[in-house]
């Protein structure tokens, strides 16, 4: 009952986040095809990367009106700064323009994301209905745990008799039954983990705002009452004073004060370590927004590491080309199994339909 | 159905849970041995992640058909 009712509940919505979930694996990739991911002109040898002040100046430039809420270093394109402007230093997420820079010319290299790829992604995460759509697919997501724990109970009566891998073509019905089986069974951890990381996910709002409401409030208690920053430091300036204090750390990204990353006060400073764990596990530095100086540096606490951590648990995009494959293999025999496990309960309904009539008993398990 | 039943009347934990439990362990290490190590760690997240396609696979094309 708790796995037919788990399950049923979500299918749609499961099914609408492995297929969407599908291309995304390859978002880089697609995104590299179709345009969406610009890349640096090669730099002369002994070329001079432009300051970050400058390549502010350019984006603004560039959007007139608008404000610069982030700037971002790709960890695998040192040689492109990506700007984040918005029309103002909250806005709406929706209404952010990134557009990639080259670091040694400053020269714009064109829009980051959009495109096809963008509608996949809003499907996958919030199907276009913002904080609560990404709530109620976290709360499918939840189901799906809930339909493979109560999957494993099931298996044994279902397959007690039979050897691991057996595959019959008796019926349409039981060949339907036995790949659901088959193929639940052995990508059952990967489900697992892919299905928890994007529950937490979709909790990423929420982390955030307690983040801010706890320990960044704590951070910038001495700023309490004071109006926010009129002239901002010097980005570079600012930059190098994080770097020192995030000693074999390189710069992630620079929110601006205001943001929904910091307080009104102070430019956040996201450091970021260089191995595939310590590149997820981003360190704050708080720096004034007038002055540059430091003023905190802090880790995040367990609930944002955990975050982001499983970010790359489920995009399955940390270990080369080879692993976004077999995450797409993984990822068909999921549909597979959810579109199997459809197409048994159907049968199933049915059969109890005419059995009743007839009063003959119902198939059972371990037939 | 009784042509796949095995002579085994009622099967055991291990017969059931054994395969899918160690493909488990399996997917797991490798899931995080790719987070944890960028050159062998990521090789072997490949072979432990691959382990439940290729079985998979193996399953099929050895089937029994009729």
């Amino acid at each position: 009952m708790v796995h037919t009712w788990s399950s049923l509940i979500s299918t749609l919505f499961l099914l609408l986040l492995c297929v969407t979930g599908l291309p995304l694996i390859f978002h880089h990739e697609i995104d590299e095809l179709l345009g969406y991911d610009p890349k640096p002109e090669m730099a002369q040898p002994g070329a001079v990367k432009r300051s970050i002040d400058e390549i502010a100046r350019t984006a603004l430039a560039h959007d007139p009106g608008r404000v610069l809420q982030y700037i971002l270093w790709d960890k695998d394109e040192p040689n492109t700064v990506i700007a984040f402007t918005n029309n103002k230093v909250d806005g709406d997420p929706d209404a952010a323009t990134l557009r990639a820079y080259d670091a040694h010319t400053a020269k714009p290299l064109g829009p980051v994301g959009g495109g096809p790829m963008l509608i996949f992604l809003k499907l996958h995460v919030d199907m276009f209905a913002g904080q609560p759509g990404k709530l109620f697919l976290g709360a499918m997501g939840f189901l799906f745990l809930v339909a493979i724990v109560s999957g494993v109970v099931l298996y044994w009566p279902f397959t007690r008799r039979l050897s691991f891998g057996t595959l019959r073509d008796k019926s349409r019905r039981i060949a339907w039954f036995d790949w659901h089986n088959l193929l639940g069974a052995v990508t059952i951890a990967w489900a697992l983990v892919v299905g928890a990381t994007g529950v937490i996910n979709t909790l990423a709002e929420v982390m955030l705002s307690q983040w801010k409401a706890t320990e960044l409030a704590d951070m910038v208690k001495p700023y309490a009452g004071k109006p926010p920053p009129v002239h901002l430091a010097s980005l570079d300036a600012t930059l190098e004073k994080a770097r020192n204090t995030a000693p074999g750390m390189n710069v992630s990204f620079v929110a601006f004060p205001g943001t929904p990353f910091t307080s009104s006060h102070h430019f956040a400073v996201f450091m970021r370590g260089d191995t595939p764990l310590t590149s997820r596990l981003l360190k704050p530095v708080l720096l004034d927004g007038e002055t540059g100086e430091v003023s905190d540096a802090r880790d995040l606490p367990v609930y944002l590491k955990a975050l982001l951590v499983s970010q790359p648990l489920h995009f399955g995009d940390y270990g080369g080309m080879p692993l976004k494959i077999i995450w797409a293999l993984l990822d068909v025999m999921t549909i597979v199994v959810i579109g199997s496990g459809l197409y048994l309960w159907i049968v199933k309904r049915r059969k109890h339909r005419s059995h009743a009539i007839a009063g003959q008993p119902l198939l059972q398990p371990s037939e | 159905m009784t042509a796949a039943r095995k002579s085994r009347s009622s099967g055991n934990w291990w017969t059931v849970y054994g395969g899918p439990l160690l493909l488990g362990v399996l997917a797991i290490a490798g899931l995080l041995s790719a987070l944890l190590s960028a050159g062998p760690g990521r090789y072997f997240s490949w072979l432990a992640l691959g382990a439940p396609v290729a079985l998979t696979a193996w399953f099929f094309a050895r089937r029994k058909r009729g």
